[in-house]
């Protein structure tokens, strides 16, 4: 007898409530329905007789339906009652057309159940008294973190308020939730010492690309369709954007687009696309596409690490040499094409000697992506780049030439083409004006000692920040100094508790640590109080996927306990210090906490998203626009999985009619409307990389692997996910492993001068000798104990730019019974 | 004859694009309501699946895929001798498993690669492993390939399927 069902599923009923979600985690935002039904009934096998109008009587055909055990679970409300979910993939929403990915396809099983895989959440905020967890009160924890915080801004001012905050969509994020904090940390605190949750500075990705006027999302998915070639640089998008790559690339790769280009295009040379993708790693994708498009169609420059300036200057410098350029739309919505030039030019054997990339192959990319069609006409080439120049060798300068080379051919603007990040999370942008005036390095403000309180808001730094090892090794050093003083607090009253943890932070060197998350995460480790969030489908929430689409998320179920929306946690903590700065009769200071009197996240984003630019409104930078007062949550109900593509243009009717591409009228985001080209010479390594390169003999790469998703705060939990990866994974040569002693699955040591940290070994053909491919932001094993940390002119990191020694430590003979270590790349 | 159906051996070509593949399941799929075992009653916890011979373990060839279907005709399922112990392998060497070939994400038949000893899909490039249990190496599953439970009785050298662990792609239940 089996007591945990697996071979069996609940089905909805016809009646059952279905509402819309948008995936909570990747970028791509898929579309999925959420079925909800009293747990003591069920649907029929016959079509008639279930919600999804399926004939269960029968074996179900291939591809009809996307439906695991994994899209379903038994939650219980505040009342007691029981609830099936199932959460499915939504046919009818254009991003993803019914399909799922392993990420999304687990939606329904990190809901929280008391029995599930949710359950550690946290349910109610906690204290760290000395060596345990204890539950409190929010009145509790909300008098100390306020009480701390108004001491911290009269005594010394904002600076002394850290804060590490998301500033995305999806689970931890959205419109309502960033406007809730970014209110209270710029509006209320008006701090400026803040940093982002994947980089150590309150700055953007994407720097370069913005100041030339070109927004870094600015077409469709569907143009991935249209285009006669795709340039992919640093993105493994079958891992990372599953099914934008599975719906909108692989159609077009295959040929099954070639009639739609042609009925768009008339006149048109129209084939399958061709794809060339930069990456020094054979990847996921590259193997994938071999198989799609088939090895001629695919042109895989495997680049010298961290020489993508480099290739990017060669191949303008070779297409403006044979002519390819736009020369009459340079002239026209353009400048400085001729200033770029001068520094931008590098020939293909200097191309070839910096980025280990044969002429010939060169020649050929420029070829694919840049040589005017049989037709005559200039080819529709969408350039797609994300981690491996984001997180690469000056994000900057790489960016400067690649947006240039794609100006130069007018590879945006038009359909087919676009020059994009694939992104991380999705978005989800709106807050005031940040309030400083140049990018602080929090991570060093930290390790420096500065700072007194330090918010880390749906973030986990120990397990994504560069140089982490010393950042997580000073934090819990100051951490500790708090917990000392607060361990001799016998029976202190919450005013007595605060001046003690003030002393120890203002004259011992300590920090006062707080979590805010959805579970207690690494965190724990070394914090002093965690505050409970909710995520999508506990809360209504906002978000726009990568084509700018915004979608309403609906709440369908209570949240654990007494957690709540990030935006109304930050609403409490503001109401809060403003009836201290009332109660100390200090009028003033109590009117900055005004505007937070918010009982839904509706009114949230009301009061944020939907207030930019309108008249009397503060000054709001809103990824919505100044039309984003037209989305009301009943309108986007109505929207469903498809919503609208941002800015919003009007409504008709009740619908809202939104923006496919940007730019068609070249018209750029600059003040005089023109895209600007950016010097960017070839560069080099940094020196501090440099020097490491030299040292050690492994290039550490790392990133994302398809079934993780972000720091594991779920996977974690689900041995679906745990039990294939235990530990971070290092993917390497066989021979190098060979070289190092080291088998499948043994334990290494990664280490340099700035960290060591333990890795699974992972040997694959597809690595290179002396390369390898860590996993990113894993919750055993953390990349980033040894980057380094170097950072570009606007404070983003090089967390690729990694190089270090490996030794075998030893081997866990369960891991080698358990695991497969089978080569990943589909051949 | 169902029995004899049920245990003839096929070997399978792999398939090279995910058409043929769909194309190939979409024949073999042919519904069987009327062919099911009974549902479970009130007074157990299991399904009631039904046992079914698949062949003889010293006929099996080693590394290669052999067809069948379990619990009924139309759930195709591959048995592998793998020519060492694996993890649930029965028979003489406990090295003899079976999975549903469905995949787990949407239903498409995954082809065995001898080569690298995995199952492939060719529609969403899911990878599994038999050798561990069906775990997915790289793919869209949210699941591992469910493995067919066997018996192998040591006296007539006959492997058969008892059980399925994990749901089989496109049904509400794994019996009909």
């Amino acid at each position: 007898m089996s007591t945990q069902i697996k071979d069996r599923i609940a089905l909805p009923p016809k009646d059952a409530q279905k509402t819309n979600m948008t995936c909570h985690f990747c970028i791509v935002g898929c579309g999925y329905h959420v079925y909800k039904w009293d747990a003591n009934r069920e649907g029929g096998r016959a079509a008639s007789q279930n919600a999804l109008g399926v004939d269960f009587t029968r074996q179900v055909p291939p591809l009809q339906i996307t439906m695991t055990k994994a899209m379903t679970n038994t939650v219980t409300d505040h009342s007691g009652k029981r609830w099936n979910i199932m959460i499915v993939p939504d046919k009818g929403c254009s991003v993803n057309s019914g399909l799922s990915s392993t990420r999304g396809g687990k939606m329904a099983s990190y809901m929280y159940a008391h029995d599930g895989i949710g359950r550690d959440r946290l349910k109610s905020p906690r204290i760290n008294r000395g060596d345990q967890w204890l539950d409190t009160s929010w009145d509790n924890a909300l008098a100390i973190y306020a009480g701390l915080t108004k001491k911290i801004l009269d005594s010394d001012g904002p600076s002394g308020l850290l804060y590490d905050c998301f500033d995305h969509g999806g689970a931890g994020g959205g419109f309502e939730n960033t406007w809730g904090t970014g209110k209270l940390m710029f509006t209320a605190l008006q701090t400026p010492m803040v940093r982002i949750h994947n980089r150590p500075a309150y700055n953007s990705e994407c720097h370069a690309t913005r100041e030339m006027g070109v927004g870094e999302l600015n077409n469709s998915y569907e143009d991935a369709q249209l285009s006669d070639c795709i340039v992919a640089v640093g993105c493994n998008s079958y891992e990372t954007q599953t099914n934008y790559f599975l719906n909108h690339w692989l159609p077009n790769l295959n040929g099954g687009t070639v009639d739609k280009k042609k009925a768009r295009f008339a006149g048109e040379t129209a084939a399958a696309a061709k794809i060339v993708i930069v990456d020094p790693r054979r990847s996921a994708t590259v193997a994938i596409c071999e198989q799609i498009a088939g090895k001629d169609n695919v042109l895989h420059l495997d680049i010298e690490p961290g020489s993508d300036t480099a290739l990017f200057n060669t191949l303008l410098t070779y297409v403006v040499d044979q002519g390819w350029h736009d020369k009459d739309y340079i002239a026209k919505f353009t400048r400085g094409f001729d200033d770029a030039m001068k520094v931008n030019r590098m020939s293909l054997e200097d191309g070839s000697k910096a980025t280990g990339i044969p002429v010939a192959k060169i020649r050929q990319a420029a070829e694919w992506a840049y040589k005017p069609k049989a037709s005559g006409h200039r080819p529709r080439t969408f350039h797609a780049y994300e981690k491996g120049i984001i997180w690469g060798n000056d994000n900057y300068v790489i960016q400067s030439a690649l947006v240039g080379l794609v100006l130069a051919t007018q590879n945006v603007g038009r359909r087919g083409t676009g020059v994009c990040r694939m992104g991380g999370h999705q978005e989800g942008y709106t807050r005031p004006p940040y309030p400083g005036d140049k990018k602080i390095y929090i991570d060093q403000e930290v390790i420096q000692g500065r700072g007194l309180m330090y918010t880390i808001w749906g973030t986990n730094p120990f397990q994504t920040t560069l140089n982490a090892e010393e950042h997580r090794r000073v934090l819990g050093r100051r951490a500790q100094i708090v917990n000392e003083a607060m361990a001799r607090a016998k029976g202190a009253s919450v005013e007595q508790m605060v001046d003690i943890i003030y002393d120890a932070c203002k004259n011992k060197g300590g920090m006062y640590v707080v979590g805010i998350n959805l579970y207690p995460t690494t965190l724990a480790e070394e914090a002093h109080m965690l505050l409970p969030a909710t995520h999508p489908g506990e809360m209504n929430l906002t978000s726009m996927n990568g084509e700018r689409r915004l979608r309403l998320s609906e709440k369908f179920m209570d949240p654990p306990g007494s957690a709540k929306p990030d935006c109304l946690i930050a609403a409490d903590i503001a109401n809060t210090l403003k009836a201290m700065y009332l109660k100390d009769g200090k009028a003033e200071m109590a009117r900055r906490f005004d505007g937070f009197d918010w009982k839904t996240e509706e009114d949230a984003f009301n009061d944020g998203f939907r207030r930019a630019g309108r008249p009397g409104a503060p000054p709001i930078d809103s990824q919505g626009g100044d039309t984003g007062h037209l989305a009301t949550y009943a309108l986007l109900r109505k929207a469903g999985n498809n919503g609208v593509q941002l800015p919003i243009q009007r409504v008709e009717g009740d619908k809202l009619i939104g923006t496919e591409i940007h730019y068609a009228d070249g018209k750029f985001d600059t003040k005089d409307g023109k895209a600007e080209f950016k010097p960017a010479p070839w560069n080099g390594l940094p020196k501090i990389v440099a020097d490491q390169k030299a040292k050690h003999r492994y290039w550490i790469n790392n990133g994302r692997a398809n079934e993780v998703w972000q720091t594991a705060y779920h996977d974690q939990y689900n041995s679906f996910v745990r039990d294939r990866y235990p530990m971070a994974y290092l993917e390497m040569n066989p021979e190098d492993a060979r070289t190092l002693g080291v088998a499948a699955g043994d334990v290494v040591e990664v280490f340099n001068d700035f960290g060591s940290t333990y890795a699974m070994a992972y040997p694959m053909k597809a690595i290179k000798a002396g390369q390898t491919f860590m996993l990113f932001g894993y919750i055993k094993g953390v990349a980033g104990d040894v980057t380094s940390p170097w950072v570009d002119r606007n404070v983003v990191p090089y967390y690729k730019g990694t190089w270090g020694s490996i030794k075998r430590v030893g081997s866990v003979d369960d891991w080698k019974q358990s695991i497969s270590f089978k080569d990943r790349r589909f051949a | 004859m169902q029995e004899h159906k049920l245990s003839r051996r096929i070997f399978l070509k792999s398939s090279t694009s995910a058409a043929a593949a769909v194309g190939a399941a979409g024949a073999a799929l042919v519904p069987s309501a009327a062919q099911a075992a009974a549902p479970v009653g009130s007074t157990a916890t299991n399904l009631n699946y039904p046992k079914r011979n698949v062949g003889k373990a010293g006929g099996m060839p080693v590394n290669q895929a052999v067809s069948f279907s379990y619990p009924d005709a139309s759930s195709p399922c591959v048995a592998l001798r793998m020519g060492s112990a694996v993890p649930g392998g029965v028979g003489p060497n406990k090295d003899i498993v079976a999975f549903s070939s469905l995949c787990t994400h949407m239903g498409c038949p995954v082809a065995y690669d001898g080569g690298t000893k995995t199952f492939k899909c060719n529609c969403h490039f899911s990878i599994f492993d038999p050798e561990n249990g069906g775990q997915m190496v790289c793919g869209q599953a949210t699941e591992d390939l469910p493995k067919v439970l066997l018996e192998y009785d040591a006296r007539t050298d006959t492997v058969a399927a008892v059980g399925v662990d994990g749901l089989i792609y496109g049904r509400q239940a794994n019996v009909l």
